[in-house]
This record gives structure tokens, C-alpha cells and sequence, in this order.
């Protein structure tokens, strides 16, 4: 029954003939007849009360067809959604405030948007946009996270008591005590600057409603389109059967775009409604760094406990995380901060204590690591003091520290952002350190390259880092593989691409499994009238959810191939081999039947479908790990400093 | 980020452009290689009612060699000086210069002419056609002159081109013999602009003292600056280590009085305008001492 290997062997890319000839759809390329083309009017104060706004004349210039205000918006102005609930943390404290589509009374960062213009075109939308009248009085803008703490701060939602969105503190074992033993104790801080990303497609969305089939089409540059469209669904009072969201070729997330619901992305869908016309916005480069979500921006006061060998009694760690003006993705970066600071090392005392931050800024949601990497900045920093504290050679403080592979599944006894216990399935981290050396040539580097170099008056610096990423979260995805009559696969899956090469690497699954070639599978993503449940695309996820879904799908109608040519091969199953597209009988290549034929037999078009079976030769499956999977690395460098 | 309407014009020649420039005055605005007034325009910063597009017309687009100096027609892209065998020997300076504008995409489209009009403080064009002592020939619907550097830049994106004028070509002078040039700017990263930059230009007697050097800086005022007060220290001196760093001190106190801004403090760029003039004046002497020809081969940085 064996089928040729096709997992992790070198293939060529199914997507790239699309993407390098300039036809695959991103969705500026979408103009549908009388399309019409929105500019947002955004503030350019970081804290101001609305005052007054006066949008006449905007709306009188020839060329604009509509501006809205917040309160043109009536029902449905209403803030977002919290995303993703923070996990049930003993004494958590958490406030939600989640974003507005348009600002009402105050402006709460640069780039909120203001008012809305549809126009005939983005130019004339633009000029509408010096029409529109804003009268605010500027308020002092809440930017450095210690100050917002301060007693008598401005506050930047001011039915809180102070800038805090969250507190909260996880612990293991007992940090106190083991620092009572400590032979050493070495305290820093720790900063780690904001930082935005920069899709080269930046956010996009676009919607037409059709009102003889009743039915809203959305085309968004979204890591989650089935949740956008659960949520677009419940927004605007349709059956969800009636949005149908299609995250095209997305030109790269990085996190921003599994944000929900960006004001953008509620108001476009329900103007083109109201008017009745197709409306499309896309993103400038300039709103991009106002406007998209961005990340990072920490401090942290960290301290590490050790005994005289330099192995971890314990880390405490308090931080402050900026969260920006709004908090609608819940806890989820400062947990990853907090959950992946213990990296593949044993820490049996630990302390962690975060309070989010209200400030003045762009929305603070995951972004490349979302989190994760600030915890290992902050523990390897810690580990490299260490080292020349207690003169113990860099690499061999980690070695000592790090989790044997006896000692998995390894519970951190604290819990993850996916709400689960933060467990290690499994590991074997020295053997990756002693690789990440030998890459640098560490050793022979420390003893006779770096004494020489700095003689010649050269500074050459060594970097090592070890960590482990929690990977892959639920809850699930899922995927249908059909064969159609012509013998080619049909994949369908709701996770969508941001340029991963899911169109490959998900064809790499079903072909093994089926015996077909990677070319002949065809895979549709990101289209919810194709396939719609699933959550998305994010947390290094797809191969390892959507994948096992592809798998679980191609198992399910392997079976139903295998079932049928039994009968339509007269042998047993365990004889039959699937292979270049058909099934043949072990040792007789030659006496064998096709997919395609296969397909249509079991999809007749006369006679009967035999009770207990289904038509055709597909089926629909579903993957949800228990929790994450845990993955690992090491980082070495040498780098100089001129 | 969408420009405010405009009548755009793509004449197919310079009579045709200057017609254009004339009927329309102050309002029109010649586009060259489009890589500043566009992005100025998007942003609403500009707000020209006429485009008068250069671009159809090739006439202008050209390197010659003129006696043994340059003439470079104003609508030259930078990549194809850049990639001049002719500039290279001819004027090695601004072949030195160029693979610090910006980046290849941006010399591909970016013009001769067009930086040189736009007058940004902190470009490389300037400052290199004031050190060679380029001359500029402006042309009019009604006429032709000549304008040497030293008058050509007027201030903050100024120069003394007339509304209806349009600069159509540059001339670069020869340099005399036993010269040497050299070009260094410091950038946070390679295609940024610099935070300050240094074009020298030396020329040594027989004897091998310093007859005559033009120094000129970029990112340090309104406009390219000729540090004459470090020329002073320069002249009649035989080239040392000492002098360079003598005359690079003496640019940082008494030729430049630079801005502070959110890329660098004033007194890290006069710390840059000391180092950079030194070491641009050490290696524009070691390639006088040497002979010209070969400098263009020599690597910056």
C-alpha cells in the first residue's frame, strides 16, 4: 500500500507560476463595475477630546457619494470584540476596551480614524478629506509606560482609574525561598523597543452586496477569514450562509492581520450595503504605520537566582507591557513574554508579574513572535550575566540548565495563552546546542580566534540563545479532499496563505497519502464558500493543525478508494497499491483501475449508492490538538562591532 | 496618499517643454525621474497644477565628453552615470558619488538634472557639482544662460532657476593635473539619507604642496555647503595626516552650522563634518600623489 514520499521532499512551489506572472488576486485587484473607493479621515492627535465635526462640505464636493461620523453610524457603531478572553489566572486583573469603528468623543491615537468618504475614486475621496472640519482639544498623550503609572496621569479611557488594561502574576514553586539559598543574584532591566511590521500588501478590503441572490461577498486581506465572516454575519444581521469572505493571496500578516475587527474592515462591508454599490479600501503605506496593529515595547525588572555550579534556582521577572490604546487580543502577548522567558531550561522557582498598559498608541496586537521573543531576550541576557559572574563559559551555563529528553512531557506548572497548561510534548535540546557550536566553531573561536582579533584590536562578539516556541494551538481546522471524474484532487481548507506555500505544502500531504502528484492537487484556501470552519492562519499553525486536517481528509478517502476498487478490483485491500493516480493490484501495475475512473463510479449517475456508503470519493476531517506543540532552537552568532 | 488634481503635459521636446513652462509660469512643474515630486505630491506637499513629463523627451539624455571635461544632459538617469566608463575617468568624483544615492531602483528612475533642481540639503549631487565647480545651462522659451554652482543653489529646495526656465544640461570642467578627488557620507544604513557627506576635490603643486582644494558638505545646512575656512588651511601646505585633520576641524568649527533633528544631534554632525573631511582629504591627496586615472577603482567607505 505504500505511495511514493512526498512529505518534506523538494518540490516546486504549485503557487509561484501565479504569483511571479502577476495573476494571482490580492485584493486591490479586485474592481467590480461602479466600485466605489473609500479615504479615512484619521487623527493626527495622540490624545484629544472630539469636540466638533462638520463634514458639509465634504459631502457636497462633486465625485463623493457619502461621509460618514460615528454618528452617522447609529446601531452599529459599537466597539469590537475581545478577540481572545485572557486564560482563568488566579487574582487577574483585565480590562477590556476594544476598539471603535470611528472615534466618538476622544481620539486615543494617531491614525484612529475619524470619518469615513466614499467617493467615485480614491483621488476624490482624498480631496473630500481637507474638506471635512475637526475641532479637538489636545489632551497630554499618555507614550512612556512608567509615567502612564504614575499617580494623577491623564488617562487615556477615563472611566478606568489609571492606564492599567491588565495585571497579573503566574508562579511555580516558591521564588522567595529559593533565593534565600542563592549563591548569586543578579538583577537587570530590560527594554525592548515597539516595533511595527510591514506587509508588502498592506491591509485591504473590499465588498459588494448582491441583492437578488441576498448575499455579501468580502474580499479582505485577513489571517482569519471565517472568523471575519462568523463576525461580519452577527454585525450586519445575516445568516452567515449569506458572507462569504475570500482572503485571496495575502501579500504577508505577521500577526496584524488576524486583528478583528479592524474599524476598516467592519465599514467597508456595511457601506457597500447601504449604498448599494461595490466598495473597495485599500491601505496606504502611510496609514500602515499609523493604523495596523504593532507590537513589542516592554520593560522588564528581571532577576535570576543561582547556585554556585550556575545551575537556575530561579527567575522573578516584573514587567510593563504596552498594549497601546486598546486591548481587543486580550493577554496573549504579554503571556507569551511571560510563558516563554523559561525556554528549554529547568527553572523550578518561578515568578512573573505583568501589568498592560494604556498609551497613546497604535493597538498592540501579536506580531512576528507575539511575545515570545521577549522572554528569551530577557532569560539569555540574564544567563550571559550570569556567566561572567560566576566565570562559567557561556554555552556550558546553558548546558547545564538545560531539560534532559528523559524529562518529557514537561509541565511548567504556569498556564499558555491558548488557556492550556504551559507542557513541552517533547525535546532534546543539547544535541541542537553542541550543533549551533560546532556551526561557529565556538570553541576553537573562544580560545584562539576572538584573544587574537582583539589584540589586532577587533572586536568580534558571540551570541547564543536557546529557545523553545510554543507552536501550533488549537482549537482546530479542518480540510475536504474530493477526487473529481478527471482525476485530479480537490483540497479545500479554511486556513488562509500569506505566502507560507500552503498551496504546496498542504498538496505534499494529500498527494502522499493518495498516490497522486503534487501537481494534480489542487488546493483552494481562504474562501469560506469552500470551506467554512476553521480560526486561521497564525502561531505557526498551518502545517502543523490545517496539515494533520489535510491528512485526517486524504486518510478518509484513501479508505473509500481503497474500498471501492476492492470491489471494482476484485482483491483485498491490503493488496491494492495507489500510485501515479491509480489503484492496481500488488505486482500487476498494469491491471489497474483510476482516481477518475474510480470517481465516477462512485458518483453513478443511475443504479444505487449502496446503503451505508456516500457518494463520490470525498471527504471532510478535522484536527484539534490538545495543546500547542512545543518546538525549539538554537541561535549562534559571531558579529563584530566596528 | 494620492496626489491633488493636475494637468499633465509629456512634451516630446525641449522647445516643446519650455512652450509649456511658459504658458503655464509658476504653475507648472517639470518631472524628471519623479522620485521626490512624487512622493512630495502624494503626501499633498506639492501641489502643482501643471506636470510638464520630461521624460518623453530624449534629447535631453546624454554624457559627452567635452574637451576633457563632461557635458551631462539634465534628463540622464543616475544609473547610467553611475555606470559610465566616461565619468569614471573623466570625473571620478561623481562616479564615487553615485552608489550613494539612494538605491539601484531609485538611480533608475532618479535624473542628473532632477536632483540638482530639487536642491535637497542632504543629496549627493550638490555637494559633488559644487566641488567640480559644475556649470548649469538653463534654457527659456526666450533665451540660455549659464550659471556657475556657487549661485546655481539658493536655499532649502531653492535654486536660481526661473519660473519657465528648465535645466537641460550640467558641464563638468576638467580637473588639473596632479588632483585627487574623494567622496565619503555616513548613513545609518547604506541608501538612507546621510547624516553628513563630503565631496573634496585637491589639487598639489610640483612640489607637492597643496595648491588648491574644494571641500564641500552635504546635510549640514539649506543647501551644499563649501567649507572655504578648512580650503584656507589647506592651501600652500604639504599634504600630512596632520593637516587633513587640521583642515576637517577647522570645516566642523568655522564652515558649517548643522541642524539637530530626530536622525542626528548638530554636534554629532559636526563631529562627522571633522572626521569625514579628514579622512576624504587623506585619500583625495594619496590619489593626487598617485596620478589620477585609477581613483575611480578605489572603493569607498
Amino acid at each position: 500500500m505504500e505511495s511514493r514520499r512526498q512529505i518534506g521532499e523538494r518540490v516546486r512551489r504549485t503557487e509561484d507560476a501565479r504569483l511571479l506572472t502577476g495573476r494571482a488576486l490580492f485584493v486591490d485587484d479586485v474592481r467590480l463595475d461602479g466600485m466605489l473607493h473609500v479615504a479615512f479621515l484619521r487623527s493626527q492627535h495622540a490624545h484629544a477630546r472630539l469636540t466638533g465635526m462638520d463634514a458639509t462640505a465634504a459631502r457636497a464636493r462633486p465625485g463623493v457619494v457619502a461621509v460618514y461620523t460615528a454618528a452617522d453610524l447609529g446601531d452599529y457603531w459599537r466597539p469590537g470584540p475581545l478577540l481572545v478572553p485572557p486564560p482563568p489566572i488566579a487574582g487577574l486583573v483585565f480590562n477590556a476596551c476594544t476598539q471603535v469603528p470611528l472615534a466618538k468623543e476622544k481620539l486615543r491615537h494617531v491614525g484612529e480614524p475619524i470619518a469615513m468618504v466614499v467617493a467615485e475614486s480614491r483621488y476624490l475621496a482624498e480631496d473630500a478629506l481637507d474638506d471635512i472640519v475637526v475641532e479637538a482639544e489636545p489632551l497630554p498623550a499618555v507614550v512612556d509606560l512608567e509615567a502612564a503609572l504614575a499617580k494623577g496621569a491623564p488617562r487615556v479611557h477615563e472611566h478606568l482609574p489609571s492606564n492599567v488594561a491588565a495585571h497579573a502574576v503566574q508562579r511555580k514553586g516558591d521564588y522567595a525561598r529559593a533565593k534565600q539559598r542563592a549563591h548569586t543574584v543578579i538583577k537587570r532591566r530590560f527594554r525592548y523597543d515597539r516595533g511595527a511590521s510591514a506587509a508588502i500588501e498592506n491591509r485591504a478590503v473590499a465588498a459588494q452586496w448582491d441583492p437578488r441572490a441576498e448575499e455579501l461577498t468580502v474580499w479582505d486581506t485577513t489571517q482569519a477569514p471565517i472568523p471575519i465572516r462568523n463576525g461580519l454575519a452577527q454585525l450586519l444581521g445575516l445568516l452567515e450562509s449569506q458572507v462569504r469572505v475570500v482572503a485571496p493571496f495575502v501579500g504577508g500578516g505577521f500577526g496584524p492581520k488576524i486583528m478583528m475587527y479592524y474599524p476598516e474592515e467592519v465599514l467597508v462591508p456595511w457601506a457597500a450595503m447601504k449604498l448599494g454599490r461595490p466598495v473597495k479600501w485599500t491601505e496606504d503605506r502611510q496609514e500602515n504605520f499609523f493604523a495596523t496593529t504593532q507590537e513589542r515595547g516592554q520593560i522588564h525588572d528581571a532577576e535570576i537566582t543561582l547556585d554556585q555550579s550556575g545551575k537556575i534556582l530561579g527567575v522573578r521577572d516584573v514587567f510593563l507591557h504596552d498594549t497601546g490604546a486598546y486591548d481587543p487580543y486580550g493577554l496573549t502577548v504579554p503571556i507569551n513574554s511571560q510563558c516563554t522567558l523559561l525556554g528549554p531550561y529547568e527553572i523550578p522557582n518561578y515568578e512573573s508579574e505583568f501589568t498592560a498598559v494604556f498609551t497613546n498608541k497604535t493597538i498592540v496586537t501579536p506580531v512576528r513572535g507575539a511575545g515570545r521573543q521577549h522572554g528569551v531576550f530577557v532569560i539569555e541576557r540574564l544567563l550571559d550575566f550570569a556567566a561572567k559572574e560566576l566565570g562559567i563559559d557561556r554555552a556550558e551555563i546553558r548546558r547545564r540548565n538545560l531539560l534532559r529528553r528523559d524529562q518529557f512531557p514537561f509541565n511548567n506548572e504556569i498556564l499558555f495563552q491558548d488557556s492550556a497548561p504551559l507542557t513541552y510534548d517533547s525535546g532534546d535540546y543539547e544535541p541542537a546546542l553542541d550543533q549551533a557550536l560546532e556551526l561557529i566553531d565556538y570553541h576553537r573561536f573562544v580560545r584562539e580566534e576572538q584573544p587574537r582579533l582583539r589584540a589586532a584590536g577587533r572586536h568580534v562578539g558571540i551570541g547564543i540563545v536557546c529557545y523553545v516556541e510554543g507552536t501550533g494551538i488549537g482549537p482546530y481546522e479542518g480540510a475536504r479532499v474530493t477526487v473529481e471524474p478527471g482525476g485530479r484532487v480537490r483540497l479545500a481548507t479554511g486556513v488562509g496563505t500569506q505566502g507560507q506555500g500552503h498551496f504546496t505544502a498542504f498538496a505534499q500531504i494529500v498527494a502522499e497519502v493518495l498516490g497522486v502528484d503534487v501537481a494534480d492537487v489542487h488546493v483552494i484556501t481562504g474562501d469560506t464558500r469552500e470551506f467554512h470552519w476553521g480560526t486561521g492562519t497564525f502561531a505557526s499553525r498551518g502545517a502543523v493543525v490545517a496539515g494533520s486536517a489535510c491528512q485526517a481528509a486524504a486518510l478518509r478517502v484513501r479508505e473509500k478508494i481503497l474500498e471501492l476498487a476492492s470491489q471494482e478490483l476484485e482483491a483485498s485491500k491490503a493488496d491494492l497499491v495507489l500510485a501515479g493516480g491509480s489503484v492496481h493490484v500488488r505486482g500487476d501495475p498494469s491491471a489497474g483501475i483510476t482516481l477518475g475512473a474510480l470517481a465516477v463510479k462512485a458518483n453513478p449517475l443511475r443504479g444505487a449508492v449502496r446503503p451505508g456508503t456516500e457518494p463520490g470519493l470525498e471527504a471532510t476531517a478535522y484536527f484539534g490538538p490538545d495543546r500547542g506543540s512545543t518546538a525549539s532552537g538554537v541561535h549562534a552568532m559571531l558579529v563584530e562591532v566596528r | 496618499m494620492k496626489p491633488a488634481r493636475f494637468d499633465y503635459f509629456a512634451p516630446g521636446t525641449v522647445d516643446e517643454a519650455l512652450a509649456l513652462l511658459a504658458e503655464h509660469g509658476d504653475q507648472a512643474k517639470p518631472l524628471a525621474g519623479g522620485q521626490s515630486l512624487i512622493p512630495a505630491m502624494n503626501f499633498r506637499l506639492a501641489r502643482p497644477q501643471v506636470l510638464v513629463d520630461l521624460n518623453q523627451v530624449a534629447a535631453l539624455s546624454y554624457i559627452r565628453a567635452n574637451g576633457s571635461g563632461l557635458a551631462i544632459g539634465a534628463m540622464t538617469r543616475q544609473r547610467a552615470v553611475e555606470r559610465s566608463d566616461l565619468v569614471a575617468r573623466a570625473a571620478p568624483l561623481l562616479a564615487e558619488a553615485m552608489p550613494s544615492i539612494a538605491h539601484p531602483q531609485i538611480r533608475n528612475r532618479g535624473t542628473v538634472g532632477g536632483s540638482l533642481a530639487h536642491a535637497d540639503p542632504s543629496a549627493e549631487l550638490p555637494a559633488v557639482a559644487l566641488a567640480l565647480e559644475t556649470r548649469f545651462r538653463a534654457k527659456s522659451a526666450t533665451g540660455e544662460r549659464w550659471i556657475p554652482a556657487g549661485e546655481f543653489f539658493k536655499g532649502m529646495l531653492e535654486t536660481a532657476l526661473e519660473p519657465g526656465e528648465l535645466l537641460v544640461e550640467i558641464a563638468i570642467p576638467p580637473l588639473p593635473a596632479r588632483s585627487g578627488t574623494a567622496f565619503l557620507e555616513m548613513a545609518r544604513r547604506h541608501g538612507d539619507y546621510a547624516l553628513v557627506g563630503v565631496a573634496a576635490v585637491v589639487t598639489l603643486e610640483a612640489n607637492g604642496r597643496c595648491q588648491a582644494a574644494r571641500v564641500a558638505l552635504l546635510s549640514v545646512g539649506d543647501g551644499p555647503v563649501l567649507a572655504s575656512e578648512a580650503a584656507t588651511v589647506l592651501a600652500g601646505q604639504a599634504p600630512s595626516a596632520e593637516l587633513a585633520r587640521a583642515a576637517g576641524e577647522r570645516a566642523a568649527s568655522r564652515d558649517v552650522d548643522p541642524p539637530s533633528d530626530i536622525h542626528a544631534s548638530a554636534a554629532y554632525r559636526r563631529r562627522l563634518v571633522a572626521v569625514l573631511t579628514r579622512r576624504a582629504l587623506e585619500r583625495a591627496f594619496e590619489r593626487a600623489e598617485k596620478g589620477s586615472g585609477e581613483q575611480g577603482a578605489v572603493p569607498s567607505g
